[in-house]
Order: structure tokens, then C-alpha cells, then sequence
């Protein structure tokens, strides 16, 4: 029983996922019902639903980040202006240039979000071009876009919030009719089982590995570093127009300097709190995505807690120190020490007792 | 207690997840001795030093120093130096990017009266140290630009420095030549002389005998014995360290070199890379054994880099099996049937945190291309074949590859090539660091692959490992082929080769 347990404890997941209970624990005291989900107006309505839903575009992030984190011991930190570009860029399409509010679309509306999604791929190539191609540090290279992406969303908009009130397009980020389920989590739920089904069925998950881990003996093994490297990039530019999407959807309108305002941080905090080691190499998928979410209910639970939005992040400050201080190794390490001193302590208090 | 005994170390007991490293181990070392520690790879000759350094902390067991009051408990190394335990690793522990100087006084530098570094003072003792040593160098350039054996006295040089008692040499030796050994052995002489206690760890038997005082034999993590070099000759030392008579290594000379066909497999037509490695020919026959010979830094390594493609060639034509290999990288090459076992271990071979099966099957994989996934239940059976077969001593398939001695590592990596099954298979000093047991495995395994029709390129620095082996030697110098010693007109003998690579007239 007691090894049983052990190997749970040492899993990976263990210490994120324990963290995402405890959160919700926290919040069954405080609120009795903060797991009731019920059905108003069709749709369903809950705390769990919101964090769920309203999780969804760190969580699509999440995994972008994780396996740039992996491949290149680095960060993507423009996924947060990739996110508000790739709004623009498909507002602008299905508005007209200059058109700042729009019921009828200017071209279908699959072609304005391939539209979106190809900008957002186009970003995650640049920076893979520049991470993997060029060796340009990771932060410095996102950096880059960080500042200029969002910058050239607001070009693309003729500097104006451009509004989209097509029903259809607010399906993404709202609900479809006559389904009770967030759009927003279906599209995660895609997301993630792509990616994961891809790193189990294909050998990508260990060529991502190996190159976080040694790159040059990789390659003498036969990979080709560079184009692994440049390949999760293009995977993380992906997700964060997809996130995008998600995003402008909510608000059927392309709010450049709002839309993925600092979800950047989030999507690296969300690795991080997954117990994945921003020094690349072994990656654990899940955990960013129970990272992502455990955020997520972090900002729900202070919200419900009346927490003012502008305290909010000081208290979050508290309890992320708080997660990573639990996961680190030198924290693990003097626990393990106290143990073993506890254990030698009482060994020699046996054996005198006995002679 | 023995007069003069600077530590004892008793009892010694230390355990990872699965294996018992050290099993009640000793370790005495004396006041002005060199001591040597022998032992195979894995017989915890590393535990125990990392034990005494505070790298480890042991699980039970007593250590004790002069001078010291008590059972001793280091909890890093920084503990172990401040009671004057000093470490120098096999792998150079030194920053590359910064000055000779500031290397030698990282920690402790000189200050001027505002606070600030003394950087006139550093220098100029750090000149002086490095003087001392007859070591001519300019203190003031980055680390960088000396050569390894150069970065390992300045490490030797740092550790003296700082006025230890104790001096714990990791196989200082296995990448300095006989030139820069002879400077080393006199710098431990001199401290011997001055009452430091020396541990020396090495491969090499030879350089036992020609320093050594004391020499300590471990096996399978237990203490075998403490003796006098004078009362353990070479067989019996060996013998100890193997724990059965052992089969000498005449043995496979007297086996022979086997006989291969007249089927070129790998030809090389001027080839060269701009830079390391001036244009060569060069030719494998179907099951032929050659070995790459030089001084290191002489191009031998940076010649196989070049035809496996390792380094893409800036000129020449290579040829496998009669067709033309453009190989733009590696993945060309491992196409071909190429396989290469890099000198480098930890920076080109070993993938750290994968486990043992991981890297294992990374060649075959990235052959098959990332479509094609090995079923998880054919790469168990992959690498039990050949954790069996090359009897990798690990604890399990899923051990990380960092956690398992050099040696054994070494044999991970051979068997990431061997179950691609290369018809060209380049093995650039497999034998370095390994010990004497691991190594003549190494010697049969390239004769057992070379009877099966494998052509297999041999780089050794040992030049009586490679005339055991090899049916040809091409001599490197200055990044140039130079010539060619063939076994079969008798030629090949340790005299030749060492005056090929001397470059003197024969």
C-alpha cells in the first residue's frame, strides 16, 4: 500500500494536480456551491464550467509553450500579441479594411480564419527561423513579435476596435445553438488530443526531447535538430492563433490592445506549474494543461472571493510562489534530508534503548 | 591506527534506487603518498570519492581526517574544501569564458583597497603559479584557447593553490599525452614531497607503477584490498580488480586478424574540410578492421567527422558501396549504413535524462523516420537484447543514462549503432576512460563485428590496442594523412606507428 502511494507521490503529475484539488478544496469551504452546475437559458452555467471555459485559451497556449520549452530550453513570449495579431487579422478580413463594425461578412468566414491562423503560423515560423536557423536566444528572439505583433494587428485595423456581429462568429468563444457545452472547451479538448495523439502515436515526442536535451548529439544520432526545433515553433504560433480566435470570438471584435494581454506569462507559468523544468528536455503535456487550469481557477476563485481585479494578481503572486516553492527540487531535497536525519535520530535512540 | 594516516574512510555504505553503489567500502590514504584506486567501471571508485567530497552523502559509515574532530559529514564540496579536500575531475570543472587568471582565483580573488579586483596582482600571481609549473601560457587569455590537458593542470594548478591537504586526481590522465603525463607526475611528486596526501584515480597501469605508492583495489562497490605497489604486480593486480584470473589480452592477438574480402565499402577521393582537415583518400574493404592514428588534435577525429558527415566536406567525393554519398547530415549517412560512436561522450553521444532504452533505439528511430514509431514492446525487447548481449550494468531499461558509469554509457551508446546494424561502423576512442576488463570486451566485440562483415574504423590514443585490432593504420598529423602502416608485411609494430606519428624519418 505505502509503495503503492510512494510511486504516486514521485509521478510527475502528482504535486500539479494535488495543487488544482486543493484550490477547488478552498473554494468548497468558502462556497458550498461553487461545483453546482445547472442549466439557465439552455446553456450550461457553473464556476467549473467558467474555469473550464475561460481556461480554454491558456490551456490551447499551454501546449504551444510546452513544446518550444522543451525543444529550446527557451520561451515563446509573443504568444500573448500572436493571440491579439491573429484577432486582426481575421476581423480585418471578414470586416474590410477600414469597416470598424460589420453584419455582414466581406468574404466566408473559414477563409478569414485560415486567414488568422496562416498570420499566426507565419509568427511561429519567424521565430522558429530565428530561434532554430539563426541561434538567436529564444527570449530574445519572441521578443521581437511581442512588441511588433500587436503593432501591426492595430495596422491591420485601420486603428480602430473592428467588430464582427455575425452570429456565427461568436460561436467559437460562446456556444453553438442548441448545445449546452462552451464551444471554447470542445476546441481545447481538440487541440490537445491532436497534440498528444501525435507525440504518442509519432516518435516526435522523444526527437523533442533529445534535442532539449542535446542538440548536437542528436544530431550525430540522426535527427535534424534545427527543423524539430523550428517545427514547435510553428506548433506554438498555431496554438496562439487558434487561442486568438477563441479569444476575439468571446468579444466578436478584434480589441488589439486587449485581446491576450499577458496570457504570454500565464502560458509560461502554466508549464512551469505542470512540473515541467523550463531548462528543456522531459516534458509532461498534461501538466501544462492542469497548469493552465489551475491558474485559471486560481483567478475564478479570487474573483468569487471579491477580491478586486486589481488586487488579484498580488494574491496569485502568493499562491504561484507558493506551487513552485512545493515542486522545486532544493525544497524536495530538504524535505528528504529532514527525513532522513528523523530516521537516523531514531536509530540511535533504538539502540540505546536496547543496550 | 596506522602512523601518518591522513583519512580513513570505514564502512562506507551508500545505495541508489536499485543498486547498492558501495557495500561497507575502506579507504585509507597516508600523509605524503599517492595512493591509487583501482577498479572496473561501476566498482564505485567514483561513489567513494564523491562520498568523501560531499558531491554524495553517504548512508552510513565513518570518515575520518587529521586534524579534524570527529565522524566528518560533507554536505558539498565547498564543505570538502575547507577542511583541504580538493577535487579534480576527469571533466575539466572550469569557466571557458573567462580569463586563466580568473579561473585560478574564482572565489578568492585579490582586492584592491576600494574593493574591487586586483587585477595587476591576480595576474601576476597567477603567472607566477603557472610558471612554476613550466606551463607557458598568457594568464590572461580565456580559458578556451588552451587545449584540455592544458584547462586540466590549470584545474590541478587552482586546487594546489589553495593549500590542500588532500588532492583527489579523477582521471586526470586519459586525454593528456605522454609529454604533458611526464609534467603532471612531477607536479604530484612535488607534492607528495611537501606532505600531501594524493588520490589517483586511473585506467592506465602503467602510470600506477610509475607514481604510485599505495594502491587500493575495489570491486562491485566492496573493498578487495590495500596494498604496496611492491607486493601487487600487474597480473595480480588485475586480477583483483576482475576477481578471476584473467584472460590475457594476448589472448585476442593470438586470435588473429580475420580475413576480409576485396568489396569496397566506404572510398574516400580527396576529401576535406575547410579549416580541420587537409584532402585525403581513403579506402574500407568489406569486413576490415583500420585504425586512425596521431597525436590528438592531429585530425584523426576530425577525419571521421568528415566522412561521416558529421562535418558536412567542403571538397572530395565519398563514395559507399561504389555510389556517391552526398551527405548533407547524419541521417544521409545513417541511411547509408553508416554509424559513428563519438569521441566526445557526454557532449556528442550521450542524451542525459532519456533513459538507457530511449537512447538506445534513437538511430534506428530517426532511420525510420518519426512516422514510423517502434512499438514501445519491440524497443523493451531491443534494449534487453543488448543491455544482455553488451552487459550494460544498469538498474533497469528506464534508468536515466546520466546515472550509469562511463563504461556503461559508452556501451549504450555502441548499441544505439549496433541495432541499426551499419555495414560502416566508426568507433572514435571507445575505449577512453574504460577499464581494462570493458576495454578488451571492446577489442573482441570489433573483431566479432568484423568477421560478420562489418568495416569498422578504430581510433584509439593506446597504439597496442589498435595493432591488436586493426589490419591498417593511417597515421594523422597536422591535420594531413601522412601515410598508411599495413599489418601484413610485419610493419605494423609500436616503434613504426610512433615514429609515423613523430613525423622522424624512419
Amino acid at each position: 500500500m505505502t509503495g503503492k502511494l510512494k510511486t504516486l507521490t514521485k509521478n510527475q503529475l502528482f504535486l500539479p494536480f494535488a495543487m488544482m484539488v486543493l484550490v477547488l478544496l478552498i473554494n468548497l469551504i468558502k462556497s458550498p456551491d461553487f461545483f453546482a452546475i445547472n442549466i439557465q437559458n439552455g446553456v450550461l452555467y457553473g464556476r467549473l464550467i467558467d474555469i473550464l471555459n475561460r481556461g480554454s485559451e491558456i490551456a490551447i497556449l499551454a501546449v504551444g509553450q510546452t513544446l518550444v520549452v522543451a525543444v529550446s530550453a527557451g520561451t515563446d513570449i509573443s504568444v500573448g500579441s500572436v493571440m491579439s495579431l491573429t484577432a486582426c487579422g481575421t476581423c480585418m478580413l471578414l470586416a474590410g479594411y477600414g469597416v470598424n463594425s460589420t453584419t455582414t461578412l466581406a468574404v466566408p468566414l473559414v477563409v478569414g480564419l485560415l486567414f488568422g491562423l496562416v498570420l499566426a503560423m507565419c509568427c511561429g515560423a519567424f521565430n522558429g527561423f530565428l530561434v532554430s536557423k539563426l541561434n538567436i536566444q529564444p527570449m530574445v528572439a519572441t521578443l521581437i513579435l511581442f512588441t511588433a505583433a500587436r503593432a501591426i494587428g492595430l495596422l491591420l485595423c485601420n486603428n480602430q476596435i473592428t467588430y464582427i456581429r455575425y452570429e456565427p462568429y461568436k460561436y467559437f468563444g460562446n456556444f453553438i445553438p442548441g448545445c449546452p457545452v462552451p464551444t471554447a472547451i470542445f476546441i481545447t479538448v481538440v487541440v490537445v488530443a491532436i497534440v498528444m495523439l501525435f507525440l504518442k502515436k509519432t516518435a516526435m515526442g522523444l526527437y523533442i526531447q533529445s534535442v532539449g536535451i542535446n542538440k548536437k548529439a542528436a544530431r550525430i544520432s540522426g535527427l535534424n535538430s534545427s527543423n524539430i526545433c523550428f517545427m514547435c515553433y510553428l506548433i506554438c504560433g498555431l496554438c496562439a492563433g487558434i487561442a486568438g480566435i477563441v479569444a476575439s470570438s468571446r468579444i466578436y471584435s478584434a480589441d488589439s490592445n486587449n485581446i491576450g494581454r499577458n496570457y504570454e506569462l500565464d502560458s509560461i507559468l502554466a508549464v512551469a506549474l505542470g512540473g515541467n523544468s523550463l531548462g528543456g528536455g522531459r516534458f509532461n503535456m498534461a501538466g501544462s494543461i492542469i497548469g493552465a487550469y489551475t491558474i485559471q481557477a486560481i483567478t475564478v476563485t479570487l474573483l468569487a472571493m471579491g477580491v478586486s481585479t486589481d488586487q488579484a494578481p498580488v494574491v496569485k503572486a502568493i499562491i504561484v510562489v507558493l506551487i513552485v516553492t512545493a515542486q522545486a527540487p532544493a525544497f524536495k531535497a530538504f524535505l528528504a534530508e529532514r527525513k532522513a536525519k528523523k530516521l537516523v535520530q531514531e536509530n540511535e535512540t533504538q539502540k540505546k534503548e536496547a543496550a | 591506527m596506522i602512523n601518518n594516516v591522513l583519512i580513513e574512510m570505514r564502512d562506507i555504505t551508500k545505495t541508489f534506487p536499485g543498486v547498492v553503489a558501495l557495500d561497507h567500502a575502506q579507504l585509507t590514504l597516508r600523509k605524503g603518498e599517492i595512493h591509487a584506486l583501482m577498479g572496473e567501471n561501476g566498482a564505485g571508485k567514483s561513489t567513494i570519492i564523491k562520498c568523501l567530497t560531499g558531491v554524495y552523502e553517504r548512508d552510513s559509515g565513518e570518515v575520518h581526517m587529521e586534524g579534524v574532530e570527529g565522524n566528518i559529514y560533507n554536505h558539498s564540496t565547498m564543505d570538502a574544501q575547507n577542511i583541504g579536500i580538493a577535487t579534480v575531475y576527469q571533466e575539466v570543472n572550469l569557466c571557458p569564458n573567462l580569463s586563466v587568471a580568473e579561473n585560478l582565483f574564482i572565489g578568492r580573488e585579490p582586492k584592491t583597497k576600494l574593493g574591487t579586483v586586483d587585477w595587476k596582482t591576480m595576474n601576476r600571481k597567477a603567472r607566477k603559479i603557472m610558471d612554476d609549473l613550466d606551463i607557458p601560457i598568457d594568464v590572461t587569455k580565456t580559458l578556451d584557447n588552451y587545449s584540455l590537458a592544458i584547462q586540466q593542470m590549470i584545474a590541478i594548478a587552482r586546487a594546489v593553490d589553495m593549500d590542500c591537504r588532500v588532492l583527489i586526481l579523477d582521471e586526470p590522465t586519459s586525454s593528456l599525452d605522454d609529454n604533458e603525463v611526464e609534467k603532471l607526475f612531477k607536479l604530484m611528486t612535488d607534492l607528495k614531497n611537501k606532505g600531501v596526501g594524493i588520490l589517483f584515480v586511473t585506467h592506465f597501469l602503467e602510470q600506477v607503477y610509475a607514481v604510485c605508492d599505495r594502491i587500493t583495489v575495489m570491486r562491485n562497490g566492496t573493498f578487495v584490498g590495500d596494498y604496496s605497489v611492491q607486493e601487487l604486480p600487474r597480473v595480480k593486480l588485475v586480477a583483483a580488480m576482475l576477481g578471476k584470473d584473467f584472460d590475457d589480452l594476448a589472448a585476442i592477438k593470438a586470435e588473429g586478424h580475420s580475413s576480409f574480402s576485396d568489396e569496397v565499402v566506404v572510398e574516400a577521393e580527396e576529401l576535406s574540410h575547410k579549416g580541420t582537415i587537409k584532402p585525403f583518400n581513403f579506402k574500407i574493404h568489406k569486413g576490415e578492421v583500420v585504425g586512425v592514428t596521431g597525436l590528438l588534435g592531429s585530425g584523426r577525429s576530425e577525419m571521421v567527422r568528415c566522412i561521416y558527415g558529421a562535418d558536412k566536406p567542403t571538397g572530395g567525393k565519398l563514395s559507399m558501396h561504389g555510389k556517391e554519398l552526398k551527405a548533407k547530415a547524419p541521417i544521409d549517412s545513417i541511411r547509408a549504413g553508416m554509424g559513428y560512436l563519438p569521441d566526445d561522450r557526454k557532449a556528442d553521444g550521450c542524451i542525459g535524462e532519456l533513459s538507457v532504452r530511449e537512447n538506445i533505439i534513437l538511430a534506428l528511430q530517426a532511420r525510420n523516420g518519426v512516422f514510423k514509431r517502434i512499438p514501445i514492446k519491440e524497443q523493451n525487447r531491443i534494449a534487453d537484447e543488448f543491455i544482455k548481449m553488451l552487459q550494460i550494468k544498469t538498474a533497469s531499461r528506464e534508468t536515466p543514462i546520466n546515472q550509469l558509469s562511463g563504461g556503461n554509457q559508452q556501451k549504450v551508446i555502441l548499441a544505439r549503432w549496433l541495432c541499426t546494424h551499419p555495414d560502416f561502423l566508426i568507433l572514435d576512442e571507445p575505449t577512453r576512460g574504460i577499464d581494462i576488463g570493458t576495454k578488451t570486451e571492446f577489442q573482441k566485440l570489433v573483431l566479432e563485428f568484423a568477421k560478420q562483415g562489418m568495416s569498422v574504423i578504430f581510433i584509439s590514443s593506446e597504439i597496442e590496442e589498435m595493432i591488436r585490432t586493426c589490419t591498417r593504420m593511417c597515421v594523422m598529423r597536422d591535420g594531413q594523412k601522412v601515410g598508411e602502416i599495413s599489418s601484413e608485411e610485419g610493419a605494423m609494430t609500436q616503434q613504426a606507428v610512433m615514429g609515423a606519428i613523430a613525423g622522424g624519418e624512419k
